[in-house]
């Protein structure tokens, strides 16, 4: 397949099962929300070493959030439903109650849930207010600045992590170019995090390495300057590759958001540098989800 | 999912109707004054679900100290059970809507003693008044007098320790002495004032009044939130804890209006005193006065 002049591969990306919750973060403005939820989505990357996947999922109106404020919506993504609860409370424990005026909401209505506010609520020392409200219970922990108000618990739902695609480019800068143009397409996507710095990964990796106490290691295959040493899957002419990796709440968002970011890549085109799109796979053996990219911008 | 969407699900007022719609509407007119007190706890949805007009006509009621068949009561008319209007009531119909778990049933005119006591769901309507002890040991559902109501409404059962643990009640006229003693949980909007040692011995909960209380207020109370819209003649066993925009009161008033009238007729103001007691028994409950 062509497109633009750009090769899409005949392959998939290949997706895990995840578990995921959305929290909506709001505060007295829209700057104190973002500060709050840049924090809770720091160092959260990749499951590799982070506990969890996060991002930002989009901003959210005043009309749209349960107090009224400015908010953000996060989603969290992590591999059992044990250390997503675990990745919550200390998230919103470390980055968001220490927030001036901020608080903290389930955005994601579901069975299963989650701890937030129940175990935060100790640090209330005894003086923290229950309050349940049309059905959802709230708790008010006293702070400096006047009170931190958490729901108690935020829904959880099965998920997918780990759709992503490759671009490769004749530099660096015309990667980067392709992978900015991709995520601006993806963010208006709803229900998918890219978790990544600014969205973009450099440094794929491979299952694996010589050294036996890594997990993982750089993807050989795909570094430009290991061509002639490798087996690799890029030719002399490709001096560029990034990857954006993209969690999602179904499958269905996570193809959504592939669709939009490789037909933004594409626009780009052969003119502007762009070679090839392809993806990440364990040949279909590991993951449950697999992402066929001709079926996709089919 | 929109992040708002995930705050709403199906509520009572929609279980009501889809129960509706799937039933008729069982309507039962006074013929004449109740001779005596009728317990009318065994007429709701879930006890009559099920039974044909002419059963329900059958049905022994106690009347003081003698029973009497409702069809010697009342006209009955229609076969649906789950949505029951009474009409030409009266204050000596008691314990109306007591126990019941879902449904609805609509009243038009008053109510004795015990409305809607020990409710576990659906939604219980009064057009006129109610007696005493209306909501008292309300589990559930919706309780909404249109009059006023007498002492110790969403209070505990005589003898018991704890008052109104759940659901919302709601009265747009005036409430007696003692509101919500010993209350758990739950929502009650008062909209006109409250009598002599409302929200006395409160366990936990929130009472809205829109009016004036009497004295003694929260008196003996341990936790729960007392919303009042003007400064009540406090116990000096409560303590100022300054004027605050508590960040609860954004989605109280939200969830107010979601909630459509009556409930969105109640304003929840920006900012309130705190007062916090009663600090004679340890409480830690709440007066908030709207600024």
């Amino acid at each position: 397949m062509n497109v633009n002049g750009v090769v899409i591969d005949d392959t998939f990306a290949e997706a895990f099962g995840m578990r995921a919750t959305r929290i909506v973060v709001t505060a007295a403005s829209h700057a104190w929300a973002y500060h709050a939820a840049n924090a809770m989505v720091g160092f959260a990357t990749s499951v590799i070493a982070c506990g969890c996947e996060a991002g930002i999922e989009r901003e959210l109106a005043p009309d749209a959030t349960p107090d009224g404020r400015p908010g953000l919506a996060v989603l969290i993504f992590a591999v059992s439903k044990d250390e997503l609860a675990k990745q919550v409370v200390n998230r919103v424990g470390q980055c968001v109650l220490t927030a001036p005026t901020s608080a903290a909401f389930s955005g994601l209505d579901a069975e299963e849930r989650v701890d937030l506010g129940r175990k935060l609520r100790y640090f209330g020392d005894g003086f923290q207010v229950s309050k349940l409200i049309g059905g959802r219970r709230y708790w008010r922990i006293p702070v400096m600045d006047g009170e931190f108000l958490c729901e108690e618990t935020t829904g959880m739902t099965r998920a997918v992590g780990g759709g992503n695609f490759l671009v490769l480019a004749d530099g660096q800068a015309q990667a980067l170019r392709a992978c900015e143009a991709a995520i601006s397409a993806m963010r208006s996507v709803p229900g998918v995090v890219m978790p990544f710095p600014g969205g973009i990964v450099r440094s794929g990796s491979k299952i694996g390495s010589k050294y036996k106490a890594l997990p993982a290691s750089t993807n050989d295959g795909f570094c430009p300057t290991l061509v002639g040493v490798t087996r690799s899957a890029l030719t002399t002419r490709t001096a560029a590759v990034l990857e954006i990796v993209i969690d999602g709440l179904t499958d269905a968002d996570v193809r959504a958001a592939m669709r939009a970011g490789i037909g933004a890549a594409c626009a780009i085109g052969a003119a502007g540098g762009v070679q090839r799109i392809t993806a990440g796979n364990y040949g279909g053996k590991l993951g449950k989800f697999q992402f066929p990219l001709h079926d996709i911008l089919g | 999912m929109s992040a708002t969407a995930s705050q709403t699900g199906a509520g009572p007022a929609q279980r009501v109707q889809e129960s509706m719609a799937a039933d008729g509407v069982l309507t039962m007119t006074l013929k004449s004054p109740a001779p005596a007190p009728v317990d009318m706890s065994p007429l709701t949805p879930d006890a009559l679900a099920g039974m044909r007009r002419a059963k329900i006509e059958s049905l022994s009621l106690c009347a003081g100290t003698k029973t009497v068949r409702v069809g010697e009561l009342f006209d009955v008319e229609g076969d649906g059970t789950a949505n029951i209007v009474i009409r030409r009531s009266s204050p000596r119909l008691v314990r109306v809507g007591a126990g019941m778990t879902r449904g609805r049933i609509t009243v038009e005119g008053e109510v004795g003693m015990y409305a809607g006591a020990e409710m576990r769901g659906g939604t219980l309507v009064v057009s006129g008044d109610a007696g005493a002890l209306a909501g008292c040991a309300m589990h559930d559902g919706l309780l909404h007098i249109r009059g006023s109501v007498g002492d110790f409404a969403a209070a505990a059962l005589p003898g018991a320790r704890r008052g109104m643990d759940g659901g919302t009640m709601i009265v747009e006229g005036d409430a007696g002495d003692r509101l919500g003693d010993r209350m758990r949980r739950g929502l009650l909007l008062i909209g006109g004032d409250a009598g002599d040692y409302c929200g006395a011995r409160m366990l936990a909960g929130t009472i809205v009044v829109h009016g004036h209380v009497g004295a003694g207020v929260g008196a003996g109370m341990q936790r729960g939130t007392l919303l009042l819209a003007t400064m009540p003649p406090l116990l000096g066993t409560f303590s100022d804890c300054g004027t605050h925009a508590l960040p609860f009161l954004p989605v109280l008033r939200k969830h107010l209006i979601d909630a459509g009238p009556p409930s969105a007729r109640f304003t929840i103001a920006e900012r309130v005193r705190r007062f916090v007691g009663d600090r004679a028994y340890a409480g830690l409950g709440e007066v908030l006065v709207s600024q």
